[in-house]
C-alpha cells in the first residue's frame, strides 16, 4: 500500500519534470527550427544585405527587407508615442488620484480592451481610422491619401496596446513604497509635485520596461495592422503613406509560396528575425521587472 | 501656481481615462452598428451558400464551430500541460528554486512570442510532419499560443494560496501527488479563470490559425480536415469586394465580439469569488 | 498481502478506536540544532517528553517554538534551506535517520495548527481523507470511523444534518473541531498544537481545552502556547524556550510555583514577554 503510493508520488514527480523541461526547452525549439529554415537564403545573400536593401523583388531573386523592418519601426514607434502618454496619465490617475470604486469601474475596461481580437480591431480601424485619415486628416497635409497608412496603423495599434501599458504601469507604481509618497506628501507637496518628484523618478525602469514590452507587442501585431496598414512594398516617406511591417509580409505570403524555396527562407527569416528582436525585448524588460519586484517585496 | 499646475493635470489625467473609455465604448459601438443590421439567426445557424468561401448566403456555422473545436481541441492539450507544470514548480521544487525561476521566465517570454510567429513555426513544424492545414493543425499551433497564458494566470493564483493546505495535508501523510490532487479542488475557481482568459485569446486570433487550419464552408467531422475559424471568416469576408459579403463580416464581427464580452466577464466573476475564497 | 495488511488494520481499528494505546510511547531528544540558511535557530536542544501528558511549551515570540514543533513531524523537509542536527527518537527509533519513511512519522504526528484549515470538501470527506488515503476503502468501516471522530470531538451533534456539505461553511470553532476529528483519524500517537486556540473565541477554546484533557488518556499532547494561563491550566509538564534554548523545563507545579532560573522567574512575572 504504501509502496504504491510512493511509487505514484515519484512517477508523478518525474512526469511534472519532464513536462516542465519540455516546456522550457520549447523557446529553443522554435528558435532553432526558425533558424534552420531561415539558412539557405541567408546562404545565398550576406544577412548585411538582406536587411538593408530596399529592393524586394521574390521572383527575381532580391530580398531586401528594409521596407518591411523600417515600416514595422515607424508603425510601433508612432503607436507608443500615442499610447505613452494617455496611459501614464491614466494610469497614474488610477493610481493616485482615483478613488477605490472608480478603479474598480475602470478595471473592465482594460480587461475587455485587452480581450478584444486583433481582427476586431482590425475591422474598427477600417470603418473608422482609415475614411478618418483619408477624408479629414490626410487633405490637410498631402495630395492623397488612401487611408491606408502608417497613421493608421500606429493609431490602431496604439489602441491595442493600452491595456498592456496601463496594467503594467499600474503594478510598477505599486510597488512604490506607501512611505516615500507619504514622506513627501508631509513635505507639503501636493500630489502632482509628488509624482513628479517622487513616484516618476522612482519608476523610470519600470516604465522603460512597460515601453520595452509594448513595442514588442506592437512589433508582432499582425492581423490589425495588415488590415490598416495598405501593405505596400515601399520605403515609408511621410504619415499617410502606406506601410509593410514584417508580420503581414508573413501573413500574406506565406504557406502559398512553398514552390520556392528561397521565398519561403526569406519569410522564415523574417520570422526568425521577429522572434529574435521580441524575445530579447521582452528579456530585458522582463528582467527590469522582476528586479523591481525582488526590491520592493522584501 | 502650484494649485495651477496640479489642476491642469488633474484635469489632463481625466481626460485621458476618459479617452480610453471612449475609444473602447466607440470600437464596440463601430462594430454593433455595422454588424447588427447584418446578423440575422441564420448567421449562426446555417452554413455558409452561394458560392466558394465568400458566399453571399447561409450563416456562418462553420466558423463557429470550426473555432469551438479548434479552442476546445489546444484548451484540452494546454491544460494537461500547464497544471503539472504549474504544480511542480510550485509544490515540488522548493520556493525561489532556480528551475522554478527559469521556468517562469521561459513562460514570461512565451508568452510575448507574436501569433504570427506561432503560426509560421507551426506551419514549418507541420510540413516537417506531413500535415495538412487541418483542424489538428489549427489545435497544435493555437495550444502554444494559449499554454503560456494558462501557465501564467495558473502560477499566479498557486502563487496567492497560502501555505495551509499544503502543510495541513502533508501533516496528514499525504504524498505530494496527493496533496496536489486537493490543492487543484481549492484552485478549482482559479483554474476557470485561467481558462477563460486563454479561450478569449484563442477564440479570437486569426494569425495562428491562418496557415495551418486552413479554411472550408463545411463542418470538420476528423482531425485531418481544413477547419474554418471566426476571426479569419470576418478577415476573408471584409477582402471581398461584394458589399453583402462584407456585411457579413461585419455580423460575424458582432458574435465575435460578443463571445469575448461574455468571456471576459465571466472570467472576472470567477476572479472575484477566487479572491474572496482564498483563506 | 496488501489485502491482509488492511484487514488487520480496520480490525484494530475497530477493536482500539477509543481504548488507550497501551505500548509506552515517548520522545527523546538529544542535541538537537536547527538553522535557516546562516541562522542558528534551536541550539542544543536536548529534552525528554513523558508519554500520555499534556506538555506546552512556552516563551517570547521568536524563540523557535513552532521551529521546534515542525521539527517533530519533519515539516522542516520542505525546505531546503534549513539544516537539522542531532536525534530525535519516538518510539526508540530516530526519526531523522535514513529508513525512516516521512510519511509514517507524520502519521503518527497529528498536527492542529494555528488556524483551522478544513479541506475544499465535505465534512465528512474531511475526516476520512486521512484513513481514505491510508488505504481505508471498506465503506461501513469508513462511515462508522468518521462518525467515531466527530463523535470524540463533539461536533456530531451539531453536524449530524449535514455531514455532506463543505467543511468551510462551520463556524471557525466548530473547524478547529473538525480539524482535530480529521488528525485523529489519522490515528496518530501524538498530537502537537502551534497556538491551536489563539484564533478561536474563549468558548470554542474551552472546548478543545477540554478535549485535549481527555485525549491525554491516550496521546501524548506538545502545544505550542503563548498564554501563560491556557499552560496552568492544562499541562502537565511545561518547557520555557529563549533565543533557541531550553531554559527550564518541569512538571507544571513546580514549574510555576518555584521556577529555578532568574529568567523563568522574569519571563512568569512578565518582565519581559
Amino acid at each position: 500500500m504504501h509502496y504504491l503510493r510512493k511509487i505514484k508520488d515519484r512517477s508523478a514527480r518525474h512526469v511534472m519534470l519532464g513536462i516542465a523541461v519540455f516546456a522550457v526547452l520549447f523557446l529553443l525549439v522554435i528558435a532553432i527550427s526558425l533558424f534552420i529554415k531561415a539558412l539557405p537564403i541567408m546562404r545565398e545573400k550576406s544577412i548585411w544585405v538582406l536587411l538593408t536593401s530596399g529592393s524586394w523583388r521574390p521572383f527575381k531573386g532580391d530580398f531586401g527587407f528594409l521596407p518591411f523592418i523600417l515600416s514595422t519601426l515607424h508603425v510601433s514607434l508612432l503607436a507608443i508615442l500615442i499610447a505613452l502618454p494617455l496611459s501614464l496619465l491614466t494610469s497614474i490617475y488610477l493610481h493616485t488620484y482615483a478613488s477605490r470604486n472608480t478603479r474598480s469601474f475602470f478595471q473592465p475596461f482594460i480587461d475587455v480592451l485587452s480581450g478584444i481580437p486583433s481582427v476586431i480591431y482590425g475591422v474598427w480601424g477600417t470603418l473608422t481610422i482609415v475614411p478618418l485619415i483619408a477624408n479629414k486628416i490626410a487633405p490637410n497635409f498631402v495630395e492623397f491619401s488612401s487611408g491606408y497608412s502608417v497613421l493608421a496603423g500606429g493609431m490602431v495599434l496604439a489602441v491595442m496596446i493600452l491595456p498592456l501599458l496601463i496594467s503594467i504601469l499600474l503594478e510598477v507604481f505599486r510597488s512604490i513604497p506607501q512611505e516615500m509618497t507619504d514622506a513627501s506628501m508631509q513635505l507639503g507637496a501636493t500630489k502632482w509635485q509628488t509624482v513628479k518628484k517622487v513616484v516618476l523618478r522612482k519608476s523610470f525602469p519600470g516604465i522603460l520596461a512597460a515601453v520595452v514590452l509594448s513595442v514588442s507587442r506592437a512589433f508582432g501585431e499582425t492581423i490589425a495592422v495588415l488590415m490598416v496598414c495598405g501593405n505596400i512594398t515601399e520605403i515609408p516617406h511621410s504619415l499617410f503613406d502606406a506601410c509593410y511591417p514584417l508580420p503581414a509580409l508573413i501573413a500574406n505570403n506565406y504557406g502559398e509560396m512553398l514552390s520556392m524555396p528561397s521565398y519561403e527562407s526569406a519569410l522564415m527569416l523574417a520570422a526568425f528575425l521577429l522572434f529574435i528582436i521580441i524575445v530579447l525585448f521582452n528579456a530585458l524588460s522582463r528582467v527590469i521587472l522582476v528586479q523591481i519586484e525582488k526590491r520592493y517585496s522584501l | 501656481m502650484k494649485n495651477f499646475e496640479e489642476q491642469f493635470f488633474k484635469t489632463l489625467m481625466i481626460v485621458s481615462a476618459s479617452i480610453i473609455i471612449g475609444v473602447l465604448v466607440f470600437i464596440i459601438g463601430t462594430i454593433v452598428y455595422k454588424g447588427l443590421p447584418a446578423l440575422s439567426w441564420d448567421m449562426i445557424t446555417k452554413l455558409p451558400g452561394g458560392g466558394f468561401y465568400l458566399g453571399k448566403e447561409g450563416g456562418v456555422l462553420n466558423a463557429i464551430i470550426g473555432s469551438l473545436y479548434i479552442v476546445g481541441g489546444s484548451l484540452i492539450i494546454s491544460i494537461f500541460l500547464s497544471i503539472p507544470v504549474v504544480m511542480f514548480i510550485n509544490f515540488y521544487l522548493p520556493a525561489g528554486s532556480a528551475f522554478g525561476n527559469i521556468t517562469r521566465f521561459t513562460f514570461d517570454i512565451l508568452f510575448g512570442i507574436p501569433s504570427i510567429v506561432y503560426g509560421a513555426f507551426g506551419f514549418a513544424l507541420m510540413v516537417y510532419l506531413g500535415i495538412r492545414a487541418s483542424l489538428l493543425g489549427g489545435i497544435i499551433t493555437v495550444a502554444m499560443l494559449i499554454m503560456p497564458i494558462m501557465m501564467r494566470s495558473l502560477d499566479e493564483v498557486t502563487r496567492l494560496l497560502s501555505r495551509d493546505l499544503p502543510d495541513a495535508l502533508l501533516s496528514l501523510g499525504a504524498t505530494k501527488y496527493e496533496m496536489i490532487k486537493v490543492i487543484l479542488r481549492q484552485l478549482m475557481p482559479g483554474i476557470v479563470t485561467a481558462v477563460l482568459l486563454a479561450l478569449g485569446r484563442g477564440i479570437g486570433d486569426a494569425a495562428t490559425v491562418l496557415f495551418t487550419a486552413g479554411y472550408t464552408d463545411n463542418i470538420p467531422n476528423a482531425l485531418d480536415q481544413p477547419a474554418a475559424t471566426l476571426p479569419l471568416s470576418i478577415f476573408f469576408q471584409l477582402g471581398s469586394p461584394v458589399a453583402e459579403v462584407q456585411n457579413r463580416a461585419y455580423a460575424s464581427a458582432v458574435i465575435l465580439t460578443a463571445v469575448i464580452l461574455v468571456l471576459s466577464f465571466a472570467a472576472r466573476y470567477f476572479s472575484s469569488r477566487f479572491s474572496k475564497n482564498k483563506l | 498481502m496488501k489485502d491482509i495488511d488492511m484487514e488487520t488494520w480496520q480490525d484494530k481499528k475497530v477493536k482500539d478506536a477509543l481504548q488507550p494505546v497501551t505500548s509506552a510511547v515517548s520522545i527523546r531528544i538529544k542535541q538537537l540544532n536547527v538553522y535557516i540558511r546562516d541562522q542558528h535557530i534551536l541550539k542544543d536542544i536536548d529534552l525528554i517528553l513523558p508519554e500520555k501528558s499534556i506538555i506546552c511549551i512556552i516563551g517570547p515570540s521568536g524563540c523557535g517554538k513552532s521551529t521546534f514543533l515542525k521539527a517533530l513531524n519533519r515539516m522542516h523537509d520542505e525546505t531546503p534551506e534549513v539544516k537539522i542536527t542531532g536525534n530525535i527518537f519516538v518510539d526508540g527509533e530516530d526519526i531523522y535517520s535514513n529508513h525512516v519513511n516521512v510519511i509514517d512519522i507524520r502519521k503518527k504526528m497529528g498536527l492542529l495548527s494555528q488556524r483551522p484549515c478544513p479541506l475544499p470538501m465535505s465534512i465528512f470527506d474531511n475526516v476520512a481523507y486521512g484513513p481514505r488515503i491510508h488505504g481505508l476503502t471498506r465503506r461501513k468501516v469508513l462511515n462508522q470511523t468518521v462518525i467515531q471522530y466527530l463523535q470524540y470531538v463533539g461536533l456530531w451533534e451539531e453536524v449530524r444534518g449535514r455531514i455532506r456539505t463543505p467543511a468551510t461553511r462551520l463556524s471557525i470553532g466548530q473547524q478547529q473541531r473538525l480539524c482535530l476529528a480529521r488528525g485523529l483519524a489519522v490515528e496518530p500517537e501524538f498530537i502537537l498544537g502551534d497556538e491551536a486556540t489563539s484564533a478561536l473565541d474563549p468558548i470554542s477554546t474551552k472546548k478543545i481545552e477540554e478535549l485535549f484533557l481527555n485525549l491525554k488518556e491516550k496521546y501524548t499532547i506538545i502545544l505550542v502556547t503563548h498564554t501563560l494561563r491556557q499552560a496552568k491550566r492544562i499541562a502537565d509538564h511545561v518547557v520555557f524556550m529563549y533565543m533557541g534554548k531550553i531554559i527550564e523545563s518541569g512538571p507544571t507545579d513546580e514549574f510555576f510555583n518555584n521556577p529555578r532560573k532568574q529568567l523563568t522567574k522574569d519571563y512568569l512575572s512578565g518582565s519581559f514577554s
